[in-house]
């Protein structure tokens, strides 16, 4: 099953508002620094970065590390300039890459 | 080995490691406050981060350190002239330093951003941001971790 | 040393010398109605924003896993659970609250993941979701979602009376190594700081669950293994009559209490 994303931005706002956007998505973020049952390690498989963009221009970027808890969630800002659509990126380990988007209407 | 360490070293390994499943408990090196000034010093370079501006929110105790909720916030205006453009979170006793950056600009409007963090001990956590004049500012909170008593298979 | 013996080791270090060790001697009598609170009301301000937030709850991860299973079809029969069942906000609303509930024709109590799989046998002929499958704990948690907000109302099935009365016995009875019932921690002791934590009056008022520690979601029955190996007794495999017994008597003794489903815990 591909990865699930659980996203948050307003619907609506005025021009020049500042909005918050929540995200969350999940991922085991398998830290690198544990074992299985049987003694094997259990390789790092991590999301390693993270994309937030309005409209194509980058507006947010995270590069996570194994610290980030499982099913990584991360809330942030931006000031909602036009109407148009905020499109999220994961990428990670293991070729892991994940997206979403959300259209905002901006009056 | 009395009652208070075999507490506090046991409970924090389970907390950054404890496992999903059943797996097992190894020791890496964690990272060591010297170590966390070298990562420190990868992002600041020369510079000396001064203490003020920035806001690092924890909770002072922790029920389980596999997510601890995180948040940083920056006193800037943001506006073209003047605005932050990264921060950069560390912790001194996780297996490794590095916990988070990010780069944004003044069209974030407000630099405050929250997640949810590990924690493999009981140990300061440093927020760090990079302001658009190219100056550093630091804040940095202790966080004491308790555990949940209940166990998973082991 | 290995990692079992420390962790025995901690365990009795908590319940023989921790703070609540004076008050140990079983006095067995149970919570009164009006003192009845959930494991929420113990968890620190951040644990409880993150439940009270859909947004940023990541037992809604699952939730929507299953919103889109219950939707999907299956099995030789290919039909979706949607196909016989609708729209479940309005046909599972309130089923949680009352399961586990009496299955005539296994002439037993099923618990809502075996009423999941009987149809998923029966209906879809499709194969049973094996349990803690990350399919099962999506579909039950989006099923009880539906009861959220919904009292906790066993029905008035006399055919369970022997099953809540065998629960209500392993509730009572000393066990494991460290010879301890769930009563003594759950009855006796809630409320008691150990360690930081507070020791809940084990409600199963939001499962499945997205535990902090397991860093996913889990049944019941996993919180309920949890336990008994956390007083080194031998957990019952998972499906076994024994853990439905216990979930009907936690559901009786939860009556009225608020189905919060998915909840987050420590
Ligand atoms: C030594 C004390 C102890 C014993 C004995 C014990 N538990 Fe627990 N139980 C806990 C603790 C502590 C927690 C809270 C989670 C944690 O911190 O690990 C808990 C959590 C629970 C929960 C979760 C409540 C919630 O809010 O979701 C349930 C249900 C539960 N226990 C049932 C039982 C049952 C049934 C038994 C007997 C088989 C039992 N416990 C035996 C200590 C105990
Ligand atoms: C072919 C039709 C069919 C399909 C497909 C089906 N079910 Fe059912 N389901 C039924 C019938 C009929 C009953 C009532 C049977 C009974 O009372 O014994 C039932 C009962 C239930 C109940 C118990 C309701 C209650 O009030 O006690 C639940 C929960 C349930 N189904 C969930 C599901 C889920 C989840 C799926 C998909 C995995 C599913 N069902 C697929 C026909 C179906």
């Amino acid at each position: 099953m591909a990865a699930r994303t659980l996203i948050n931005v307003p619907k609506k706002a005025k021009r020049g508002e500042v909005i918050t956007i929540k995200t969350l998505i999940s991922h085991p973020m398998e830290t690198g620094f544990r074992h299985n049952t049987v003694g094997l390690p259990l390789p790092r498989d991590i999301i390693t970065s993270f994309v937030c963009t309005y409209n194509g221009e980058e507006i947010f970027r995270a590069a996570l590390h194994p610290a980030i808890a499982a099913n990584p969630f991360i809330t942030f800002h931006t000031v909602a300039t036009e109407s148009g659509r905020i499109a999220f990126r994961w990428t990670g380990d293991n070729g892991f890459a994940a997206e979403a988007s959300a259209d905002i209407a901006v009056g | 080995m009395n009652r208070t360490s075999l507490e506090s070293s046991q409970a924090t390994r389970r907390g950054f490691l404890g496992a999903v499943g059943a797996a097992l408990i190894v020791r890496p090196a964690s990272a060591t406050p010297a170590s966390m000034a070298v990562a420190i010093r990868q992002v600041v370079g020369d510079a000396e981060p001064k203490r003020g501006k920035v806001k690092l929110n924890l909770p002072p105790l922790v029920e389980n350190g596999n997510t601890v909720a995180m948040g940083v916030s920056v006193d800037s205006p943001m506006t073209p002239q003047d605005y932050v453009k990264a921060i950069h979170v560390f912790a001194d006793k996780n297996p490794l330093p590095n916990v988070i950056s990010v780069q944004f600009g003044p069209r974030a409007g407000k630099a405050d951003i929250s997640t949810r963090m590990r924690l493999a001990d009981t140990q300061t956590v440093v927020a760090i941001c990079e302001m658009s004049d190219g100056s550093f500012w630091s804040d940095s909170v202790d966080v004491v971790i308790t555990f949940g008593a209940c166990l998973e298979d082991s | 040393m290995n990692v079992a013996v420390l962790r025995s080791m901690l365990w009795i270090a908590l319940v023989v010398a921790g703070p609540f060790a004076a008050a140990l001697p079983a006095l067995g009598a149970e919570i009164p109605p009006d003192q009845r609170r959930s494991g929420y009301a113990d968890m620190s301000p951040d644990n409880k924003a993150m439940q009270d937030d859909d947004t940023s709850n990541p037992g809604m991860l699952a939730v929507l896993d299953g919103e889109a299973l219950w939707g999907t079809k299956a099995g030789t029969a290919n039909r979706s659970c949607a196909d016989c069942h609708g729209d479940a906000k309005t046909s599972m609303k309130g089923v949680a609250a009352r399961y586990p509930v009496f299955n005539a024709a296994r002439g037993q109590p099923v618990d809502l993941s075996q009423r999941i799989n009987i149809c998923r046998s029966q209906h879809q002929q499709a194969k049973p979701f094996a349990h803690e499958s990350k399919d099962m704990l999506a579909l039950s948690a989006y099923v009880a979602m539906q009861s959220r907000g919904d009292p906790i109302a066993p029905p008035d099935d006399q055919r369970l009376k022997p099953f809540i009365e065998k629960g209500h016995a392993l509730f009572m009875q000393r066990m494991g190594q460290l010879n301890l019932s769930c009563s003594q921690c759950h009855n006796d002791n809630w409320g008691k700081n150990i360690a930081g934590n507070i020791m809940p009056q084990a409600h199963p008022t939001g499962y499945p669950i997205y535990r902090l520690e397991w860093q996913g979601m889990g049944s019941l029955q996993r919180r309920l293994r949890n336990c008994m190996i956390g007083v080194r007794a031998e957990p019952y495999a998972y499906g076994a009559p024994e853990y439905v017994e216990m979930e009907l008597y936690l559901m009786q003794r939860a009556r009225g209490m608020t189905i919060e489903t998915p909840a987050v815990r420590p």
